[in-house]
Parts: C-alpha cells; structure tokens; sequence
C-alpha cells in the first residue's frame, strides 16, 4: 500500500521537475495526471497511485498555488461519471475519458431525470434501440446542470419496455455532440439558467459507448447516485457559510434587530454547528475507514439548514429583503449563494431540498436503509415497464 | 481530538453496558445498588475524574461522557452525574485530600445547588463569616457559614438522598463540606423518579472549608457532560420505537412501513446523529481544558431538546402503550423533561452563546 511518504515524495519529485511557469496549464494537468498525483487513490496509469483516499490531503496541500482544473465547473465528470467509469468501464474507456475529464477538456453532464421520472427514476422512458453496432435514443432528459458546456452526459436509458422497470435500463456514455442533441436552457425561480432541458431525437450512440451490461443500468446508476452523495456529505466545511454572511448582516445592521429575529439566529445558529460536527464526525468515520450512514443524511441538514437561514436574513432586513439582485435571463455557470444577494439566497436554496434527491425520497432511504424500517407496499416493481400505468 | 471514540472508550463503554445488562436490565424508579457497587467497584466509574495520585483513574471528561451515554440508555438510578461527576469535579477542585472515598464510590457526595441553576446564574452560596458591620446581616443571608459551622436550606438537590457528604457553596471561592448526618435532607415528589430531588437543611452543622472550588465551573462542566446522558437517553427512544414499529402491525401490515412514521424517525435519527457529534465535542473540548464554553453550549441547546423529543415521540409512535405505566418509556420521558431543566435550559444555553459568536441581541 502507497503511504503518505511515498506520495509526499512523489508529488515533491513533479514539482521539482515541472514549473508550473514553464507549460500552459492543460500541459501541466496532462503532466499531474500522468504522473498519478490527479487523485491519488485511482489505479495507477488512470491519474492515481493506487493510494488511501485521504492521502490526496497531502498532494493537495503541496499543489496549492499550482492550476487547477476548475472543480465547480466540472463537479459532476469529478463526482459522479469518474467514480461511475472506473467501476463499470472497459479498459479503453478508462483511458478515452478519465484524464480528459480531470483536466477538465472535457465537462460532463448527467442525463438522468426526466419530465416522467423524478423521484422515481427507475420509470424513465427515454429509449434506446439496437441498430446493429449502434443505439439509437429517443427521450427528453431535465434538469441537466452543465448540458450546454458538456462533450459527453452520463445517460440512463429503457432497451427493454417488456421487462420489470429497473431490469429494462441500460446506461451510455452520451455524445453531446450528435446532431440528435438539443440543449435548451430551463430559466428558474432566480431568473437565470444553471440548468438545461435535453431533447435526444435518434441520437446514435456505438456499442462501445455502453456502461456496464445491457440491462444493468439500474446498478450502474446507482454507483453514480451513492458517489453523488458521498461527495455532498464528505465535502469540506467552506471557508464561509450560510450563517457566516447572516452574521456578518447582523452584525452591521443593529437597527433591524429584534428580541424574536435573535432568539431565530440563535436556534440557527446551534443548527449549523450542529451541521458542521456531524460532517466532521462523518469524515473522520470516513477517513478511519468505517463510512457512517450519517452521510445519507446531510443532505437534509443541509438543505433544512440553508432554507431557514436565508429565509430569516430576507425577513431581517425588511426593506433591503424586498429587492432582488438581478433577475436577468442568462446562463449560469455554477451556484452562487455567497456572492449574490439574500433574495438569490432564498429562492435558490429552495432548490437544496430537491436536486440530488428529494427530502421525502432521503428520508425514505434513511428510514429504510439505516434503520431497517419495511418498505411501502408497492405494485410497480414486478409488472412488465410497459403496463404501468402512466 | 476526534468525534469518535477511541478504543479505550469502547472498552469503557462495553464494560458498563455488560454490567448494566447484567445488574439493571429496565429502567426502573428506586436505587439500584447492586449496579452503582458494580459499576464503582468493579469498573471504577466513580473515581474517572480524580488525579491518580489521589486514588482514581485520572481519565477525562471524554470516558465520563461514554459512561454517561449508557446511563442514560439505560435509566439506572445511580448517583454517577450528581456525586462522581459534580461533586467531585467541585472537591478535586478544592484540593479536597481526602477524595479517594468518592473515587471508590465507597462514599457519595452531593453539590448543594438546586439541580435547575443554571451556570449562567449565580447560585445561592453561603456568606462566609457574615459581618453585620459591613451590612451582611446573618439573618438577612440564606445561607451562612460561621465558625466552621453551615445554617441554610437548599431546595431541588439531586443525589442528595443516600448521599454521605455534602458540598456546600460559598461565596468568596469558597466550599464547605459537611457530613450528612448534620443535614436534614428531606424527599421532594420528584418528576424524574429515577433521579428524585430533596431539600436539605442545615443548622450550624460543623463544616469543613476548602479554599477553592468554582461551582459555575462544575455546572458548566456538567451541563456539557448531561449532553451525552441525553445522546444516550434519544438512542434509546430511537431504537425502542423503530423496533416496535417493526413489530406492530395496522391494516394489515407493519406501522413501520408507513412514510408518515417513517419520516418521522428518519428526521429523529438525524437530530440524534447530531447529537451525538455535539456532545463529543463538549465532551472533547472539556478534555481539553481550554475554553469549552461554545461547545458546551451549543451540545447542551441541542441534546437538551433532542432528549425530549424522542422521548415524546417514542410515546406518541407507541400508541396507548406509551401511555402506561408499565411501560418503561415514562421514565425515559421524565428523565429527558427533567436533564432539559437541568444545569440551564437550551435556551439558557443559546443565550450565553450570543455574545461568544457574534449575535449579540438587540440593543
């Protein structure tokens, strides 16, 4: 096993031998991914070293200062299509996509949710049909972050309506730039469009774009989904918070408070450090080696969490709280809760509570996962995809 | 530091769980005895907090508080919080000598303050050598503390009952220890059966004074540590109710497997969860020794609640069940409301936080 001295030594090597000055910063990412300091516990030759994840602390600390690949930008290609391709695909598939996508040249996006399919994924009705070596898909796809930017989007589609609804999906590496793509931006409550409606009008996809098994779709999107939580739970406390900027208002504008707002901010307050320990708590679980099931459950912490205080911080500053930054209709590259106004605040952590899982479906996997509780009743799973009612 | 608990911890944890099993399988109202001489004697709980050198274990506030967690899962009625935790936080302090019949647990000694003050407030302590001249009139004070000899009457004591010693507060930084064969200590119908409360009365009952001793200290140590008999108390409550939603079956299948109840514990579990990282904070921290005075808080604002509110929901999710007295969820329940009040409030405790974070209140 690789330790902390060896990659230590290891990333002191490369920045002795390459000057970050000296290449342009994709030659110098190409130049981190080949060396195996990209994410240390991948296998080697896939940007790793085959190393215990926390080990990446130590890289990290060393390249600070150094480019970086814009992780907000490509978030989803990091924490969801990466973990996705190093379990399921082929060798050739490793090494098309994965350095690419960590140096950032090529974004991903995720072609999951649909008009039809929300919470219940598994019903998704996008087709894709054999034809010969190729597939052609058909469907709409929504709610796709990035789709605009991205060269290739994780897609889950049905090969097979005549089998049960989670046996019938078969997951693909998307080319975005087929001419059967359509992009259309999906404007939101805050005015702009962080995300894209995705219309697939018989999109030719080869074989060798497949993931996974025919008919394994189901499996294969879950190691999206449980990645996709990990990394929403296990993400680091930021630098500033939710609570910090309220803080910073309350701080500033002693005529606006009152005995009710403080006694809020208060009761907030213990929430969002409550928050901040569990996390750290989760982490350490993780980095000892014993992933706790906490990590299911931050999410609703966090999104409880961020709907409560900026609701309170537009209701504290009366007058200020009855405008709105900018309610322009253009696209946006990523979420801003800390540079935009209290209103963008408001409005946009409503969104917390639903991307990524809804509160009610997270609340179903810890109730049903972590505590064992029985499932509901259900009448959806054994039925032929194509009987269901709809 | 970590929020996790070490090995020596689980081994601490599994030793007093073992035993609790053993010798207090349900929580039951009453003294039990046979579990406080295993736990003291046996494990040594009782001698955690003092110095090696004065016969105890010189361990933390860190294996208290896993100590505590099982305690409170358990609803045994021992005097660990109030005589090996108060107490003698106060007398270690003190530099009181003679402390190794605490730490055997051979002896028991309770703090007189009420179990509701909060370490936020001052507490009634006795006026030392009250002087009429400088207007410190002996009848006009509570509690006097005279030639080594202690008059006052203290209300809403926890484990002063069976208690073999008894600390008084002071003022001027002082203690007086006083054995309880010279107080009148009398039962008060408590809401927590389980941990009932007296009245204690002295009457120029001879005392000895240690100089030092703060009790605003001990209370605020305490109220950090009550944080994980709390933990302990909302994963009972939590575990009981998600097993007999399992079991208990309405229209014809388990109440477990409806969302309505579901989300309810999924929402529980989560408030539990941080909880317990709360608590192991404070706990951490006031291992520590430096200032704990934010983490306490905020572990006490939150578990506080917590407690209770599994314990409510337990009743609720239990149906009538929960409702008898057979039932040991009552207990829980009034264990829970009464750790809510003691050592301050969550409010109490959100309040004193105002001004260490940044929250000051309006002017």
């Amino acid at each position: 096993m690789v330790d902390a001295t060896t990659v230590r030594q290891r990333a002191e090597a490369f920045l002795a031998e390459h000057d970050p000055s000296g290449l342009s910063p994709l030659d110098w990412l190409r130049a981190r991914f080949d060396a195996g300091l990209a994410w240390v516990h991948f296998p080697e030759g896939l940007g790793g070293l085959g190393a215990p994840r926390d080990l990446q602390g130590v890289v990290d600390q060393l390249f600070r200062g150094t480019p970086d690949n814009n992780p907000g930008r490509i978030g989803i290609g990091l924490g969801m299509a990466a973990p996705t391709i190093l379990a399921y695909g082929t060798e050739e598939q490793k090494k098309r996509f994965l350095r690419p996508l960590w140096t950032g040249e090529e974004v991903w996006c995720q072609l999951f949710s649909e008009p039809g399919a929300g919470s219940d994924l598994a019903g998704l009705a996008t087709r894709a049909v054999r034809d010969g070596d190729d597939w052609i898909v058909d469907g709409q796809k929504v709610w796709t972050s990035s789709a605009h930017l991205a060269r290739w989007g994780i897609l889950v589609a049905r090969h097979d309506p005549d089998l049960p609804k989670h046996r019938g999906l078969t997951y693909f590496v998307c080319d975005m730039e087929d001419p059967g793509v359509e992009v259309r931006p999906l404007r939101q409550i805050t005015g702009e469009a962080e995300f894209n409606e995705v219309f697939l009008t018989g999109v030719r996809l080869g074989d060798d774009l497949r993931l996974g098994e025919v008919g394994d779709g189901w499996r294969v999107a879950q190691t999206t989904l449980m990645n996709e939580r990990v990394a929403i739970g296990a993400s680091g406390s930021p630098r500033r918070t939710m609570m910090g900027v309220f803080t910073e208002a309350w701080q500033a504008r002693p005529d606006l408070r009152s005995h009710d707002l403080h006694r809020r901010a208060l009761e907030l307050w213990v929430q969002g450090e409550v928050m901040r320990l569990t996390g750290q708590r989760l982490r350490e679980q993780l980095l000892a080696g014993h992933p706790g099931p906490e990590g299911s459950g931050m999410k609703l912490l966090f999104a409880r969490h961020h709907q409560e205080v900026s609701a309170l911080e537009v209701e504290f500053l009366r007058e200020d709280g009855l405008t709105y930054d900018d309610w322009t209709f253009r696209r946006a590259d990523g979420v801003d809760f800390l540079g935009r106004g209290a209103g963008y605040r408001y409005l946009r952590a409503k969104g917390n509570s639903i991307e990524g899982g809804t509160s009610e479906i997270l609340r179903n996997i810890v109730a049903e996962r972590v505590l064992g509780l029985p499932a509901e009743p259900r009448t959806d799973v054994a039925a032929p995809w194509k009987d269901l009612p709809r | 530091m970590t929020l996790l608990y070490t090995e020596v911890e689980e081994e601490l944890r599994t030793a007093v769980r073992d035993l609790l099993a053993d010798k207090a399988p349900v929580a039951a109202e009453g003294e039990n005895p046979a579990a406080w001489h295993g736990l003291a004697r046996d494990i040594g709980v009782a001698g955690l907090l003092v110095p090696e050198d004065l016969g105890g274990a010189g361990a933390s506030a860190r294996e208290v508080a896993v100590v505590l967690e099982e305690l409170g899962r358990a609803g045994t009625p021992v005097p660990f919080l109030t005589s090996s935790v108060l107490a003698t936080r106060v007398l270690v302090d003190a530099g009181y000598a003679d402390i190794s019949r605490l730490a055997s647990g051979e002896a028991t000694a309770a703090l007189c303050v009420s179990l509701a003050a909060s370490p936020y407030r001052d507490v009634p302590a006795a006026v030392v050598d009250a002087d009429p001249a400088a207007g410190q009139s002996a009848v006009a004070a509570a509690v006097i503390l005279e030639n080594e000899r202690v008059s006052g009457r203290f209300t809403g004591v926890a484990g002063a009952l069976g208690a073999d010693l008894l600390v008084v507060p002071g003022d001027g930084g002082l203690v007086a220890l006083v054995e309880s064969a010279h107080a009148r200590i009398e039962p008060v119908v408590s809401l927590d059966v389980t941990r009932p409360l007296a009245t204690v009365t002295f009457e120029r009952a001879p005392a000895m004074v240690l100089d030092g001793g703060s009790v605003p200290d001990a209370l605020l140590f305490a109220a950090g540590l009550l944080a994980s008999e709390q933990v302990g108390i909302a994963e009972w409550c939590l575990a009981a109710t998600v097993g007999y939603l399992k079991e208990r079956r309405q229209f014809a299948r388990p109440v477990g497997s409806f969302q309505a109840l579901k989300h309810r514990l999924a929402d529980l579990w989560l408030e539990v969860a941080g909880a317990r990282a709360a608590a192991r904070n404070a706990a951490d921290q006031l291992a520590a020794g430096g200032d704990a005075r934010v983490a306490v808080a905020v572990a006490a604002a939150h578990c506080g609640e917590v407690a209770v509110r599994a314990a409510e929901e337990a009743l609720q999710l239990h149906g009538g069940i929960g409702m008898t007295w057979e039932h040991p969820i009552h207990l829980y329940l009034k264990r829970a409301k009464a750790d809510a009040i003691a050592f301050g409030t969550p409010g109490d405790h959100r309040t004193a936080l105002a001004p260490l974070v940044g929250l000051p209140g309006p002017e």
